[in-house]
């Protein structure tokens, strides 16, 4: 099965709504060569042998966040996930995890949309500087302190990798806390306070328990676990400082 | 977020599926997880054990001999021993893992996550210093 050296299986996980009523696998063989991802696998299936396949795929290059499936257990970008490294088959590949199921390889991914607003993940300013003062200046080093954070692309290869999300789909999640702390730790940002009040409810930071696996699957490496973290500790301090002092320093 | 829109909630078609009550089974990680957190009953068991040693000798060398004879019973010593897995697991996974909650800054560089870390185990070396020295020398 997928032995031969030029080709390989992939078992692709399919759900018709309009006909299924579980999900199923089907067989595709597919050609393999040594600069072939997963997503060129599914994209030879759509246009050469089974054009019902559905799945989503925008950029091919580990920008648009859109490919993450399920790949031999692994959350993966499969636009970033090469079929020889599977050599020499099967390839089995299903939809993310802890999210709903739409139809085929495609997830319903309203909740970490809606999510994803809650925390603000923009500038908040109290009062805009007026344009003759010119831009928002930043050293190198205020950049750093963010931009890791920044990398982020949405691909919620974090949310399929959390036990927490799937036992708890009220847990705010990863991605949406490590995007917080983007605009958290950038100097130019005065949001702190209102994403405070999202971010440390029991939803937010504290229904993480530190599992860590959201940082091992994330393709851009930006460590939602250690934000999460990160501002459990801020959390508390600001939690001590309201308690010590409750009219503000 | 009173305005979110909330019509996507329910879709019957959709397949939603759970959580297998034995998920901590199926990745080496969440094993090591799921020990991480039951490590914490092993160290709340040494707390009570040092609290009931202190009990013991407060009332005299009788009841301490006693405590030192229940604590060699095979049952007690096998726990204590499992017990001890448990909390150096614990400290070493927390330890590894501080570097990713704290970051502190020294100027304006970044004191790397390794030095938090050994920072974290050179207190415990100290303080294990301490507790022999108390305990052979003292």
């Amino acid at each position: 099965m997928g032995k031969s050296a030029d080709r390989i299986t992939l078992q692709v996980a399919r759900y018709r709504p309009e006909q299924d009523v579980a999900p199923s696998f089907q067989e595709y063989e597919v050609p393999c060569p040594k600069d072939w991802v997963v997503l060129d696998g599914l994209n030879y299936v759509k246009d050469r042998l089974d054009g019902t396949l559905s799945y989503r795929w925008s950029c091919r290059m580990g920008i648009c966040g859109s490919c993450g499936m399920t790949v031999n257990g692994e959350p993966k970008l499969t636009c970033a996930t090469f079929l020889t490294d599977y050599a020499p088959g099967p390839v089995r590949v299903e939809p993310l995890r802890n999210f709903p199921i739409v139809r085929d390889l495609i997830v319903e991914i309203g909740d970490f949309m809606r999510k994803l607003v809650t925390v603000k993940p923009w500038i908040v300013r109290t009062a805009e500087k007026p344009l003759s003062e010119g831009a928002y200046r930043q050293t190198p080093q205020e950049l750093e302190e963010y931009k890791q954070f920044s990398m982020c692309i949405n691909c919620m290869l974090c949310y399929a990798a959390c036990p927490i999300y799937g036992l708890d789909p009220h847990f705010i999640g990863p991605a949406a806390i490590a995007l917080a702390q983007r605009y958290n730790l950038d100097n130019r940002d005065e949001g702190n306070a209102e994403r405070l009040q999202i971010l440390s409810q029991h939803e937010g930071i504290w229904g993480c328990t530190f599992v860590g696996e959201c940082t091992k699957v994330c393709p851009k490496h930006v460590d939602p676990a250690g934000a999460i973290q990160r501002y459990k500790l801020d959390a508390s301090v600001e939690w001590l400082k309201s308690f010590f002092m409750p009219r503000g320093a | 977020m009173t305005e979110l829109p909330l019509y996507t909630e329910h879709h019957p078609r959709w397949i939603r599926r759970r959580v297998s009550t034995y998920w901590w089974l199926g990745r080496g990680s969440y094993l090591v997880f799921i020990l991480r957190e039951l490590s914490s009953i092993f160290v709340a068991w040494f707390v009570l054990y040092l609290l009931l040693l202190v009990r013991r000798i407060g009332q005299g060398e009788g009841a301490y001999e006693y405590f030192l004879a229940w604590s060699a019973r095979p049952l007690v010593l096998s726990l204590n021993v499992l017990s001890l897995f448990f909390v150096v697991f614990h400290a070493v996974t927390w330890f590894n893992l501080a570097p990713k909650a704290m970051v502190v800054h020294v100027g304006h560089t970044r004191v790397p996550g390794v030095l938090i870390a050994a920072s974290n185990y050179g207190a415990w070396v100290v303080a294990s210093a301490i507790v022999f020295w108390f305990v052979l020398g003292g």
